[in-house]
């Protein structure tokens, strides 16, 4: 439920703007009160100590806020909390069962996929994503439909390898 | 970002009610509006969430061609086999826009109402802008204007629109429909966005408390064959430095009649509507009598200080286009 707006005397809206939410994140569900103005992301990292999903732009550039919601990869930085509330939310803490390693971050061990590692996590979500939507048949439509996640180390070669590799062993 | 009540619409009803109080702002699939708000550029009081309108998300074929709801995700409407085959432009313009997460956020309807812009508009320091600030200037008429506009602008704006799929919807006469509190009108794709004049400041033919329902596009021979065109200075999810929509109609090898409409050069797509007439009757490999047709909307063409180069460029990319769909069989 969303709590009433708060007008002042003047018409204007109170400042503050609060709302519960319920998500569901990773099948657990999480029930906490939000400002209306915060992100998917923000909500993940500073109250839910979901800090895998990493804010680089904060602006929808470049993908490592990359999470899964209802099975489809989005952007948590351009999502507020309040619009998820009810959706089925995948982060990379929730790829693979606890101490274990989702086929496709093995792949990405395996073939050196990153360098710093920032942009990791949302490579990977974003690589489950693209193989599960029939995108990762040929490096081409790996490297365009991969374009969204950035990687300032420059790990490109190494990711699409690790995206085939995955692909072709029917990883996702 | 300036705090906000946030609430959400069932009906189309309830969403029309709520869009008319002031400084309220509807939000759909956020890609576009998240990044104002967090930039200042938006600052709406009351976000009205559109996503629960039932039914405005499908995708659907009747007798006045294919009917996209304003709600559609642009992936979704990307993969449709029926758009792929009868509409190949438009999957083609989707596909080449943004990235496949933003793809599969952003709706149809939202990407209408993506604002025109240009980098001193998006700028993080205060430069003179008549679309942010009026009555403070433009600083891409003396300054950076390689990405500006080359038809259609003012001394007031030289902004481009971002869209893909508009320029595309707009070179196959598709319609934007409309509901609000005046009732439902219909506005052509290529009419929605207006020109700069003396008010920059608004983009769009909607008006408070109207809402885009869905975008229809009529089917034509024209529209199968059909392609987009992206020129941009990266492979993928970069802006259009320019972009050619074209759907032609062939007798043979011959033109019977054909939509050309250009993205990147303009605030809203630009239709080459002289040079469709032109155009009709050549032969489609006659790039002589191409070029000389295509003059009579480029000769009306107003490029800026740096800028002068999308005219070939765009020449160049309308002829391609028009090899790559009539190759299609």
């Amino acid at each position: 439920m969303h709590s009433p707006a708060k007008t002042r005397r003047d018409g204007a809206v109170a400042a503050a703007d609060t709302a519960t939410v319920s998500l569901r994140i990773n099948g657990d569900l999480h029930r906490l009160q939000v400002d209306s103005r915060a992100t998917l992301l923000d909500t993940l990292r500073e109250r839910l100590a979901l800090t895998g999903t990493k804010k680089g732009c904060d602006r929808g550039e470049c993908g490592a806020c990359t999470v899964h919601i209802d099975g489809r990869r989005v952007l948590s930085c351009l999502t507020l909390a309040v619009m998820a509330e009810g959706r089925d939310i995948t982060t990379i803490e929730g790829l693979a069962p606890p101490d274990e390693l989702h086929p496709v971050q093995a792949a990405f061990i395996e073939h050196d996929a990153l360098q710093c590692g920032f942009c990791t996590p949302g490579q990977v979500m974003s690589a489950v994503a693209c193989i599960r939507e029939g995108h990762a048949g040929s490096d081409a439509a790996i490297r365009e439909f991969m374009s969204g996640n950035l990687c300032r180390c420059s790990a490109y070669p190494q990711i699409v390898a690790a995206v085939r590799a995955a692909a072709a062993a029917g990883a996702v | 970002m300036q705090a906000f009540t946030y609430a959400r619409v069932g009906t189309l009803a309830e969403a029309i009610a709520a869009l008319q109080q002031p400084h309220a702002q509807a939000v759909a699939g956020g890609t576009e509006l998240l990044n104002w708000m967090k930039e200042g550029i938006a600052a709406p009081q009351r976000i009205i969430d559109i996503n629960n309108l039932a039914g405005l998300d499908r995708i659907e074929v009747d007798d006045h061609g294919l009917r996209i709801g304003a709600l559609a995700r642009m992936s979704d409407v990307a993969a449709s086999a029926h758009v792929q085959s009868a509409y190949p432009a438009i999957a083609q313009a989707l596909l080449a826009s943004a990235s496949p997460q933003i793809r599969n956020m952003a709706t149809m309807g939202g990407n209408m109402m993506q604002r025109t812009r240009c980098r001193y508009f998006r700028a993080d320091v205060d430069l003179p802008c008549n679309k942010r600030r009026p009555g403070s200037g433009c600083a891409a008429i003396a300054g950076d204007d390689r990405a500006a506009a080359i038809f259609g602008g003012s001394n007031q704006c030289i902004a481009t629109h971002p869209s893909d799929v508009a320029v595309a919807l707009a070179a196959l006469d598709a319609t934007v429909q409309i509901d609000g509190p005046g009732g439902k009108r219909s506005v052509p794709v290529a009419d929605f966005h207006r020109l700069p004049g003396d008010s920059p400041t608004q983009d769009t033919e909607l008006e408070r408390g109207e809402i885009i329902t869905a975008i229809v596009v009529p089917p034509s021979a024209a529209a199968r064959r059909s392609h987009y065109l992206k020129v941009r200075e990266r492979a993928s999810y970069e802006f259009a430095l320019v972009s050619a929509a074209v759907g032609v109609d062939l007798d043979g090898s011959r033109i019977r009649a054909v939509h050309i409409a250009l993205g990147g050069v303009a605030a809203r797509p630009w239709r080459l509507k002289a040079s469709e007439m032109a155009l009709r009757g050549t032969l489609l490999s006659d790039e002589t009598a191409l070029r000389g047709a295509l003059d009579k909307d480029f000769d009306r063409a107003q490029p800026g200080r740096h800028n002068a180069f999308k005219i070939e460029l765009a020449k160049r990319a309308v002829i391609r286009a028009l090899r790559m769909a009539g190759e299609r069989a």
